[in-house]
């Protein structure tokens, strides 16, 4: 079994952009908790990190939008932002695009992929970074899901991007690592910032934690956008990270609203267990 | 409308430096290059947020002109809340499909 590490985590860029403005309490408890995260993560001794990431138009855009994009590159910088705003010094992050590509060509046989070999990562995966490769030494292999710019890839569709990647995992030798980040209920960058639907989040997260797919896939957009704001679209990447520890139930080490930060903060751990083939 | 390219100009306002470059040098040549109406110009030279976020703009590329514009994190929110109660609610794009976000 070679996917050794499984999470969730937000990465709203608030978390390090205003920072000193959130109540320090809470902030320091979930920045406690991301750093517990670093440690097993570490522990798992993986040689790559795979980010399933939703990415707010830094690379991608309507004028050729792909559902699904795998990085591929021997190294990514970020972040593409102004780095005052984030708050996160630029940087050049390893890649492993020798151990993408195998992966990539794994799971086409199951779904459809695109592949970029240039990539400039935003505060979506270098937050999670900064918190979790605070020194870069790990490389990582991004995955975009386009939560921004519908028509969006169904939700069953990203559980199924989920197994595959799974499956491509578990074919490979090295030590994997994966993780999801986005959502859950927010309203980001809009006049709604700093709203979050707790109890629908709550909700969520049961079934997440559960790895209830039925129900996880029983969601709808216009659902989601009424109750969780347009960043709820961000659930297909924990989604795609259920998908890809089906069966494995999950262990949440941190759950607060900080409006500040625009997000219900979140940090959730899978225990692991061997993928059960049809 | 042609919020496409109102967004499309943004999206490369902030992601490409040499873009940046020609905004900072020569706007209006800038402005130029991309299918705009008289109005969807005026909002960006302007810049009116809240006619921009209004008008469509997605708050992922809107937050990142506005930073550019000067505008801090709370005077950005405030000024979208302005734009709905100056112009109504968002026309068109993401944020209409509830009839807006507030």
């Amino acid at each position: 079994m070679s996917l050794v590490f499984a999470g969730v985590l937000s990465h709203a860029p608030g978390i390090t952009g205003r920072a000193e403005r959130a109540d320090p309490t809470l902030r320091d408890a979930f920045y406690a908790s991301l750093d517990r995260m670093r440690l097993e993560l570490e522990a798992a001794r993986p040689d790559a990190l795979v980010v399933i990431g939703a990415e707010h138009f830094a690379n991608f855009f309507m004028n050729n939008m792909p559902s699904l994009c795998v990085g591929m590159a021997d190294a990514y910088e970020g972040p593409i932002e102004d780095v005052e705003w984030l708050r996160i010094a630029r940087t050049r992050v390893p890649g492993a695009a020798e151990l993408s590509q195998r992966l990539i060509a794994e799971m086409m046989h199951e779904v459809d992929l695109a592949y970029a070999q240039e990539w400039r990562f935003d505060h979506g995966i270098m937050v999670p970074l900064n918190f979790l490769t605070p020194r870069y030494d790990l490389p990582v292999i991004p995955v975009n899901i386009n939560c921004q710019g519908p028509p969006l890839i169904p939700l069953a569709r990203c559980w199924a991007f989920g197994r595959a990647l799974r499956r491509a995992c578990d074919a490979a030798a090295e030590r994997i690592a994966v993780v999801g980040t986005g959502g859950i209920s927010h309203w980001p960058a809009t006049p709604d910032s700093g709203k979050i639907n707790e109890a629908w989040d709550r909700a969520f997260l049961e079934k997440f934690l559960a790895n209830r797919r039925d129900e996880l896939l029983a969601y709808t957009d216009e659902e989601t956008y009424r109750d969780a704001g347009q960043g709820g679209f961000e659930i297909r990447t924990f989604i795609a990270l259920a998908g890809c520890t089906e069966g494995s139930r999950s262990e949440l080490w941190f759950y607060a609203p900080i409006p500040i930060f625009a997000v219900g903060c979140t940090v959730a751990v899978v225990r692991i267990e061997p993928l059960i083939t049809d | 409308m042609s919020l496409y390219h109102l967004q499309k100009l943004i999206y490369q306002l902030n992601r490409d430096p040499a873009v940046r470059r020609q905004y900072e040098q020569n706007f209006e040549e800038l402005l130029a290059g991309y299918e705009l109406t008289a109005e969807e110009r005026g909002a960006i030279r302007e810049p009116d947020i809240g006619l921009l976020y209004v008008m469509g703009v997605n708050g992922q590329l809107l937050m990142h002109y506005a930073a550019l514009r000067g505008f801090e994190w709370d005077a950005y929110l405030e000024a979208m809340r302005e734009g709905e109660r100056r112009y109504g609610p968002v026309r068109t794009g993401l944020y209409k499909r509830a009839g807006g976000t507030s």
